[in-house]
């Protein structure tokens, strides 16, 4: 009996073929690392462009040029019936006191023409400003403060360097005598370049120096919120009948199917969806974050459903032999121990869901959260806006400063993307256990 | 050689041919005193035949043992005596499986109440991720068996004493009962099915995925048990069913072939295919 007769191939040779065969194999390992590799590098290239893309054009967008006055806080004009309260405040003239400020820190100009130049340096939201800062600060009333003013839009814009001198001034929208009034309160030290409070402060305007993001960011908070409460615990109660207790028969394999293809509906449909169905049949307004955030929960169930059944599935058998064994019903089983393990899964599955729901345009247009509104929302019942509608709308206005506007927007979702990719990586990590 | 191998195949299949499937189970299937009885019981997995009419007492405080090569339907019959099949979607069974002359297939039983009555330990150990605590406390605290906190601890302390664990683990109760040895974990899930004080304990292949040692220990505490419980056991190991049973049960292809003393099963078989099996020449 040797081995000679059964196969025909002697150990020596056969170690030989083998030898020849490893090069053979290490080539083709080599090639795969080199393929896996160049394909990371490339995804890191695009990534890195993208960051720095952002990042370039957004972070101007964050800050924005002030200039400083000293304003004489005058009782009798601010304040005529003198109660301190908003609606007092309502017939003072702070247009007329900044203006005279701003007279004062140019030399006093004479003449119609320069004083309106003279006003347009500074913003039309100046006087509104300053009866905020009394309305907060009572006590400073009869004294000169020095208070920063945002400039205007086009002269933020000269300033960042935008607009060239060079240019013809019929074709430049700041005229050679505004810029001499730049010059001289540089000269003077009365222009800075902070970080802009009206980005985070301010809301929905279409003066892009007063344009901020608030509004929109306390209604893409309400939106997600609205959408978290619904979809969660539908998407969770939806995976667990499937995968526990519905039987398998022809009804439930068309639902499965129809979960997955509902996967794919392209989002407008939904929004379509949402018009026809909650504000035609129903009568809910428009624009408000409650009916976005049905929608938005419409949207990303299927996610849910899906990540949420694959999760429960993952949990093994032998945990549901063991709690079925020991005499626990199946509500007991499921409650006790399947959801604790399939946890983790649901929740990262739940996150994507929002993070897609939050980064979601083309729905809320179509229920009218693309509506121009100054308001921040204080409930989910009030119109509002969502950041990326926001960031869409400004994307299309054409004052040049929109640009750095819109950049910063985009760096503002994506920290609140990320700080809601981090938190899920945390909770998983907090919930996640060994069997 | 090849010749001669060839040769016993042929032989041996020609023996198997000539040996013919009873047509009702050889040997005792009444026990004196039965806790369990079933009567013409079949199962079906959707189309397949599972098993074909088996009749078996189970006797009370005795530990039977069912022997039988893969797939003989012997793990189909021990889950059908606490209902673990009603978790199989195609499974059907017929006939009458009774435990105190009630049927345990009868609609007004509770399989929470059966399941409470009728313990079982699985193939795999299969701890909860939950403490070792937990573990053991989790079927009292379900079923409402502690009315205390001092009670609970105590049937905690009792079942990991008699399932041979508590000295081992009594100082870690908080931690992972994941974290124990495969053996130790084994010996974890017999607590726990004895925390709910039940009547009969089913045991699917409890040493299939433990060493020798631990098997030792699992064999050991069966022998304990006894004197309380009413123990069916599956194993694959000819041995330990000799060592360890009062009552052993050979099942072929979905049948009942032989049920006996283990004495006498194993040292004088009814039927040829028992003894077959228990001499090593298939399975």
């Amino acid at each position: 009996m040797s081995n000679q007769v059964s196969f025909g191939l002697s150990p020596e040779r056969a170690a030989e073929r083998v030898a020849e065969s490893i090069s053979l194999r290490k080539r083709r390992e080599n090639r795969f690392l080199f393929l896996g590799k160049s394909a990371v590098a490339v995804a890191l290239g695009f990534l890195v462009l993208l960051f720095a893309g952002i990042l370039s054009k957004g972070i101007p967008g964050l800050f924005q040029h002030y200039v400083t006055l000293d304003v004489q806080l005058d009782a009798e004009r601010l304040d005529p019936s003198g109660q301190g309260t908003l609606e007092s405040l309502a017939d003072g003239d702070f247009d007329g006191v900044v203006r005279d400020a701003l007279y004062e820190a140019l030399g006093g100009p004479t003449g119609r023409k320069a004083k309106r130049q003279a006003r347009r340096l500074i913003s039309s939201g100046s006087g509104q400003r300053l009866m905020h800062h009394v309305l907060d600060n009572p006590d400073q009333m009869r004294s000169k403060v020095a208070l920063q003013f945002a400039v205007d839009d086009d002269v933020d814009t000269f300033l960042r360097g935008l607009i060239s001198r060079d240019t013809p001034e019929a074709d430049r929208r700041v005229s050679d005598q505004m810029i001499s009034y730049i010059d001289l309160l540089q000269a003077k030290g009365r222009i800075s370049y902070e970080i802009s409070d009206y980005l985070f402060f301010g809301s929905a305007s279409r003066d892009a120096e007063m344009a901020g993001i608030r509004g929109a960011l306390v209604g893409s908070i309400l939106t997600l919120l609205v959408c978290i409460v619904i979809a969660f615990p539908l998407g969770v109660a939806t995976a667990v009948y499937l995968e526990e207790m519905a039987p398998k028969n022809r009804l439930t394999e068309i639902i499965e199917i129809n979960i997955n293809n509902l996967a794919a509906v392209p989002s407008v449909v939904f929004g379509i969806m949402g018009l026809a169905v909650f504000i035609v049949i129903f009568g809910m307004p428009r624009s408000i974050p409650l009916v976005g955030g049905i929608v938005l929960a419409l949207m990303t169930l299927p996610t849910i459903i899906i990540s949420s059944r694959a999760s429960i599935r993952a949990v093994p058998p032998s945990i549901r032999d063991a709690a079925l064994g020991v005499g626990a019903s199946k509500m007991q089983t499921i409650t006790h121990h399947v959801l604790p393990l399939a946890m983790p899964g649901m929740l990262t599955g739940t996150i994507i869901g929002m993070a897609q729901a939050l980064g979601e345009t083309a729905p809320l247009l179509m229920i009218g959260m693309v509506a121009f509104i100054v308001d921040v929302p204080s409930g989910v019942t009030e119109p509002g806006t969502v950041l990326p509608v926001q960031i869409f709308m400004w994307a299309d206005f054409a004052e040049r400063m929109f640009i750095q506007k819109t950049s910063a927007a985009i760096i503002v979702l994506l920290a609140f993307l990320i700080t809601m990719n981090a938190a899920a990586i945390l909770l998983r990590k907090k919930l996640e256990r060994r069997w | 050689m090849q010749l001669e191998e060839s040769s016993r195949m042929v032989q041996t299949t020609s023996t198997l041919e000539a040996r013919t499937i009873p047509d009702s189970t050889l040997g005792q299937i009444h026990a004196d005193n039965p806790r369990m009885k079933a009567r013409n019981v079949d199962v079906f997995y959707a189309d397949k035949h599972a098993i074909d009419n088996i009749s078996l007492d189970i006797g009370s405080g005795q530990v039977i043992s069912f022997i039988g090569p893969s797939g003989c339907g012997k793990s189909t019959f021990l889950r059908c005596l606490n209902r673990m099949n009603d978790t199989i979607d195609s499974c059907r069974v017929s006939g009458e499986i009774m435990i105190d002359d009630q049927n345990i297939y009868d609609s007004s039983i509770d399989v929470v109440l059966l399941r409470a009555r009728v313990g079982m330990v699985f193939q795999k150990p299969n701890p909860f991720p939950k403490s070792i605590f937990d573990n053991v406390a989790y079927g009292p605290r379900i079923h409402g068996l502690a009315t205390s906190k001092v009670e609970l601890d105590h049937i905690v302390e009792t079942s990991l004493q008699r399932a041979g664990l508590w000295e081992e683990v009594r100082d870690r109760l908080d931690q992972p009962g994941t974290g124990l040895s495969g053996g130790q974990q084994q010996r974890l899930c017999i607590a726990r099915a004895i925390a709910v004080s039940p009547e009969v304990i089913l045991m699917d292949e409890p040493c299939s995925a433990l060493d020798p040692i631990a098997t030792a220990k699992i064999e050991e505490l069966i022998s304990e048990l006894r004197e309380q419980y009413t123990i069916v056991i599956v194993t694959h190991s000819m041995q330990q069913a000799a060592r360890v049973s009062d009552r052993t049960a050979y099942f072929h292809l979905g049948k009942l072939i032989e049920v006996g003393d283990t004495k006498q099963v194993f040292t004088n078989p009814l039927h040829a295919l028992t003894q077959d099996y228990i001499t090593g020449r298939f399975g």
